[in-house]
């Protein structure tokens, strides 16, 4: 059995594992006998599958991915939505839950509204956005801040273990776009900024092991000094 | 016999570079940055992008675009520079772009654009080289997939004499046979991505030259690994 490979941080190019006991995955290629990471990031293994964490960079669409957008223009058949991607998104009338007269587009999303969407399809023509789902819908209060979107997985944690600490403990109903946008909806803005707040700490300290327990520790102290 | 008598203006070895320094994450704007400096000759690069491409027609549906744009800043010389684009700067623009393509994986960002600025902020010869080794780090840095890093270094030919990394004083050499500048870029595994030549010199000479630039640039790639490996520090959080 091959030994496990350390995390480490790769430059494109770079010998990540050498011969056949490992597979490339996401960010690496197979050169001959060796995975060589194809871009600059974090290098993981698990189950002999080696594959490389980005860093830094735009946030790349994929499918099924919630996305929290804003309006840029109507036209006839939906609605233009920015994403922060290298692509604008494209949200149909068939696709919001309930009947929209042609006239009547601007009243269920108007330019400029925020709209929490979900990724259907990416085909060469675009990418394709639905709302017809549970927490699929128009923003209308709370705020909504931005962070990298590389950073977005460690917000959720592992099966969602962050992001339900931060709601548990700051009462904040918390939606998390995979293009790093997220949106905080508390009784009271306090609350909001709370959550904005652990949400840096969390950006600035992802890559500390033991991160979700680093949390808990800043909620304790943060109630503690308003006692 | 001539390598041992032969001076440099500024004291070098032949063969020695003038101290490099390269940094990841200059711009926090940017979605990618680098600085790269060969001693005098500072370069900062910037990477927006995978985005999209505007005007429409200029999209390309088969494969991205790579934009680059190189300028040398007004003051990054004693005598003022006339600021805008140069028929000189356009010319770098476009050798840049030739340079870094072979490595990067543009194929999978159909019609859209990655965008590339350098600037010279300080220059002192072989502003292109410090260029292109600043852009090939702010791209990796911005996270585009690429076969590998690219480094480049000028080989000068001073009189009879070939010497590496040239600087301001050597560029106008004048004795002799004068003064060849060669900048060459080189993927890591030693294959040429870009090459120009500026003087005169024999097939023999050449063939010295790159096989000097393939060693020089192995030290220039060694410098760029160690910039990104250390932008992040695993074990205290968070990017410096």
């Amino acid at each position: 059995m091959a030994e496990k490979i350390e995390r480490k941080i790769v430059i494109p190019g770079e010998v990540i594992a050498e011969g056949n006991d490992y597979l490339p995955g996401e960010g690496a290629e197979k050169n001959g006998n060796n995975i060589v990471a194809l871009r600059y990031g974090l290098a993981e293994e698990s189950n002999r599958l080696v594959k490389v964490i980005a860093l830094s960079g735009v946030y790349q669409p994929r499918g099924g991915n919630v996305v929290i957008g804003k309006v840029e223009s109507i036209t006839f058949y939906g609605w233009v939505i920015s994403i922060d991607a290298a692509e604008d998104a494209f949200l149909p009338l068939q696709e919001v839950p309930k009947y929209v007269s042609k006239e009547g587009l601007s009243e269920v999303l108007d330019i400029g509204d925020m709209v929490v969407a979900k990724i259907i399809g990416i085909n060469t023509r675009g990418i394709d956005l639905t709302i017809k789902s549970r927490g699929l819908e128009r923003i209308d209060d709370g705020l909504v801040i931005k962070i990298n979107p590389n950073k977005v997985p460690r917000v959720i944690g592992k099966e969602g273990s962050m992001i339900n600490l931060i709601k548990e403990n700051s009462g904040c109903d918390v939606t998390v776009g995979q293009n790093g946008l997220i949106w905080i909806r508390g009784e009271k803005i306090e609350d909001g900024l709370l959550v904005k707040r652990v949400i840096n700490f969390i950006t600035e300290k992802s890559f500390v092991s033991g991160l979700t327990e680093a949390v808990e520790e800043w909620f304790k102290k943060e109630k503690g000094e308003k006692k | 016999m001539a390598e041992k008598t032969f001076k440099r203006t500024d004291g070098r070895g032949v063969e020695e570079m003038r101290p490099m320094k390269a940094k990841v994450g200059v711009v926090p704007n940017a979605d990618g940055s680098a600085m790269f400096s060969f001693g005098n000759t500072v370069a900062i690069a910037a990477v927006y992008g995978p985005g999209k491409m505007h005007p429409q027609h200029s999209q390309n549906p088969e494969s991205g675009t790579l934009r680059c744009n190189y300028n040398m800043l007004s003051f990054s010389v004693s005598d003022r520079i006339r600021p805008g684009p140069s028929r000189r700067s356009t010319e770098i623009s476009k050798i840049t772009g030739w340079a870094l393509e072979p490595v990067l994986m543009i194929k999978r960002y159909p019609s859209m654009v990655i965008d590339v600025h350098i600037h010279i902020i300080q220059a002192d010869a072989s502003t292109r080289c410090a260029g292109i080794n600043a852009a090939a780090l702010a791209l990796a840095h911005a996270g585009i997939p690429m076969n590998g890093m690219v480094s480049s270094v000028s080989i000068g030919k001073l009189d009879k004499q070939l010497v590496v990394d040239v600087d301001k004083n050597e560029e106008d050499w004048e004795e002799g046979e004068g003064a060849t500048d060669i900048p060459i870029t080189m993927t890591q595994d030693g294959k040429i991505t870009h090459i120009q030549l500026d003087g005169k010199i024999d097939d023999v000479q050449l063939k010295e030259a790159i096989e000097l630039a393939r060693k020089a640039t192995k030290e220039i790639y060694e410098v760029q690994k160690k910039a990104l490996k250390e932008s992040v520090n695993l074990n205290e959080g968070g990017k410096k």
